[in-house]
């Protein structure tokens, strides 16, 4: 009988999710409304974890309830802890979530709404939430290893080298772009400026109401933060409107740039407890209920998405970034999909608080459906807007022009109506003096939640405040990635270099301390700086080296759960991990070959190169010359490195299948779990 | 009746525990337990230096 109403129920699912799907792929010519996806979405999801990862559980995993998992036999009350698998859900998600599944899809809704949507729900379901899931089990088998550790256990030194060197340089590009959304989120926006500038303060004090008033109520210090990022909310409205005080906080582009700069060097050299801490606890708590507030808005809302479901831009040449659908929506996509970033996080701190092997199928699989979900809220969020006005915010200045008038004309001649008084009057409404030209995705998603919040809540009175709770949201978590981020990598570094001078190895000597971060900070500031300068918006260029760079890390997981699976004599299932490798191998492999060789200016960077210096002799010019060289030398180099950990596996792979190499895996012996009967009792 | 409220009050205290393990509310507290220390500046000055390496080695996602 049970069976029975299983069958039935998932029978519907199936049908339902179909219905759906052709609802949303075979409208053509007028707007539909955003449940589908929903539905789509949500059918997708519940058939992929029902059936997909428990297949992977099954058969290729053998998840086993009896063996013990690290966070039992290593328990110390410290990175080792027995938890609920719920709250090691929460724990993952809250770390997993960052802007790229908000700031990826938003951009690539410049070729239609259904090629993003399409990849973030197949690309999460058999690629991204399988690597997330294999990735945690085999590090819970290990002891909790890291994604580098396993890498030169199963694939050789050179494996471990190269992921290790490709998680510096993912994390270098990543705080660049990231760093680069701020700065276009708050260019010229005193109202942004000011609210962003009082989180500093608000997350100081933070750090000594914790260590000094209230010993570890984080909960209570995150909620009176909360509180006073509200207030600022509300006081940067007053400031926007003083003409003196506006004035001091309307800030051109470089200037936002040094200042990021000099503020992600204080931060990775001040004590945790004081900024980083704080800040990323307010971050998360925002973040956890901004993301909930959202998908409440969309589910009560229903809104119509005005967004065809494909634009002419499939053809490559689209105003947000160039490049044709194939390989550039699954580069853009990036975190919302599959993110080779989120295998550090599975084999980093989850791994140690896994209760039972049979939770990490929740948990890995499960948080990033969860992931997935949050993108295409993104997509949605991106959708709702106009046409016309969705390509006025997010086309830069050397594409449409800078003046109002010359950009409606433009971005109306490709078929996307919009009028220079109707900006303003948009403008106007989120309290921004201008909306044109504001690349990057952040103020177009912030202006589709606020459209989406204010039609829910408090109406077009409230919606300048929505649009800057939506900013403070984006750019608080992304100064906290690249708070966290510049704090690791300079760890990273310090690690590294010990092999030269020991004395650099340690983290609380000062001058290793000013040395290292003030590399990270260089590196990154130095991508920053040109992204800042670069005519065409500098998201043309950075986004997808970053994309490039996240796929690749997930290329080297891919392989090195590939590796396993075959060692642990699944070979007839390696399918599961090494079809999401190829995929993404074909995809990154193309997009790299595009982005240096293509002979566009606007696709290749040594086309673009080459343009330049055709052009007018200044320094200027030849310092863009020399930008384009070196992200083309930036991305050869990464597709290098990833080929040989590739070349390395497949060596590894061909050796155990044929016999010629011994195929043992490296993990820890079983050990009976004693949770089981403690829980019966 | 009773089977929704008693399925409210676990969810409420699952969602507590979780943010209480997210913002390492828990972790000082079993700090405390495995320290036999009260509360108190100095305990969560031990407890942060403790957790620093931890905390600050934490990526955050993309």
């Amino acid at each position: 009988m049970n069976k029975a109403i299983s069958i039935t129920v998932w029978s519907a699912v199936v049908i339902l999710g179909m219905a759906a799907f052709l609802a949303v792929a075979v409208r053509r010519g007028e707007p539909i409304n955003a449940l589908w996806l929903v539905i789509v979405a949500t059918c997708c999801y519940a058939i992929g974890y029902r059936f997909y990862s428990k297949f992977i559980s099954a058969k290729i995993l053998a998840l086993d309830a009896l063996r013990a998992t690290p966070a039992e036999r290593l328990e110390n009350g410290r990175d080792f802890v027995v938890t609920n698998k719920w709250v090691v859900f929460g724990h993952h998600f809250a770390a997993i979530a960052g802007p790229g599944p908000l700031v990826g899809p938003v951009l690539a809704a410049q070729f239609g709404y259904l090629p993003g949507t399409l990849w973030i729900l197949v690309g999460a379901v058999l690629g991204g939430c399988v690597q997330d899931f294999v990735i945690l089990l085999l590090s819970v088998r290990r002891d909790g290893k890291s994604l580098t550790e396993m890498a030169r256990d199963e694939t050789g030194r050179v494996g471990g080298f190269v992921a290790y060197a490709a998680v510096i340089a993912i994390l270098i590009i990543l705080l660049a772009v990231v760093a680069l959304i701020v700065v276009n989120a708050l260019k010229s926006s005193p109202w942004g400026t000011f609210t962003i500038a009082m989180t500093i303060p608000i997350a100081l004090l933070m750090g000594i109401y914790l260590r000094r008033v209230r010993p570890g109520k984080v909960l209570e210090a995150s909620t009176l933060g909360f509180l006073l990022v509200m207030l600022a909310i509300v006081g940067g409205r007053w400031i926007s409107q003083n003409p003196h005080l506006a004035g001091i906080f309307t800030l051109s582009a470089t200037t936002l740039a040094l200042l990021i700069i000099l503020y992600g060097f204080a931060a990775s050299a001040l004590p945790v407890w004081l900024l980083l801490a704080p800040r990323d606890y307010l971050s998360t708590f925002v973040k956890l209920g901004t993301i909930a507030l959202l998908a409440l808005g969309i589910g009560f809302l229903r809104p119509t998405l005005h967004m065809p479901a494909f634009t002419r831009f499939i053809d490559g040449t689209g105003p947000v970034f160039a490049g044709k659908i194939f390989p550039f929506v699954f580069i853009t996509i990036a975190c919302g999909a599959v993110s080779g970033f989120h295998s550090l996080i599975s084999s980093g701190t989850t791994p140690k608080l896994i209760a039972h092997e049979t939770e990490t199928r929740l948990v890995g699989y499960g948080a990033m459906l969860a992931e997935s979900a949050v993108a295409v809220m993104a997509i949605i969020a991106a959708s709702v807007l106009q046409p016309g006005v969705y390509f006025a915010i997010n086309s830069p200045a050397g594409i449409v022009g800078e003046a109002p008038q010359t950009a409606a004309t433009t971005i109306s001649s490709w078929g996307f109506p919009v009028t220079a008084s109707e900006m303003e009057s948009l403008a106007r409404s989120v309290g921004e003096e201008k909306l044109f030209n504001r690349t990057g995705g952040a103020p177009a998603f912030a202006v589709g939640m606020a459209n989406i919040f204010s039609r829910s809540l408090g109406g077009q009175a409230l919606m300048a405040i929505w649009y800057h709770f939506a900013i403070m949201f984006e750019a608080l978590f992304i100064l906290t990635v690249l708070d966290a981020g510049t704090r690791v990598a300079r760890f990273m570094l310090q690690d590294a270099f010990r092999h030269l001078y020991p004395p650099l190895g340690r983290t609380s000597w000062y001058p290793s301390i000013f040395f290292t971060s003030g590399l990270v900070v260089a590196l990154w500031g130095y991508f920053l700086w040109q992204g800042v300068k670069d005519p065409l918006g500098g998201f043309n260029s950075l986004w997808p080296l970053f994309g490039i760079a996240n796929q690749l890390l997930a290329t080297v997981a891919l392989c090195v759960a590939t590796t396993i699976i075959i060692k642990m004599h699944r070979a007839k299932y390696a399918l599961v991990t090494f079809l999401p490798l190829a995929w993404l191998v074909s995809v990154t492999f193309t997009a790299s070959w595009h982005k240096i060789f293509d002979p566009a200016p606007r696709i290749g960077f040594l086309a673009q190169a080459r343009l330049l210096a055709a052009g007018p002799a200044s320094p200027a010019n030849a310092r863009l010359i020399f930008n384009n060289r070196l992200d083309a030398v930036v991305t050869a180099v990464l597709i290098l490195m990833v080929s040989v950990v590739v070349i390395e596996s497949t060596r590894v792979w061909v050796g155990v299948l044929l016999g010629t190499r011994e195929s043992r895996v490296n993990e820890s012996p079983f050990v009976a779990t004693k949770l089981a009967v403690q829980e019966r009792a | 009746m009773r089977t929704i409220s008693k399925s409210v009050r676990i969810v409420a205290s699952l969602l507590a525990s979780a943010l209480r393990e997210i913002f390492d509310e828990s972790a000082y507290r079993r700090f405390l337990v495995r320290e036999q220390l009260a509360n108190s500046r100095e305990s969560y000055a031990r407890f942060c230096r403790e957790r620093v390496h931890s905390i600050s080695n934490r990526p955050r996602c993309c």
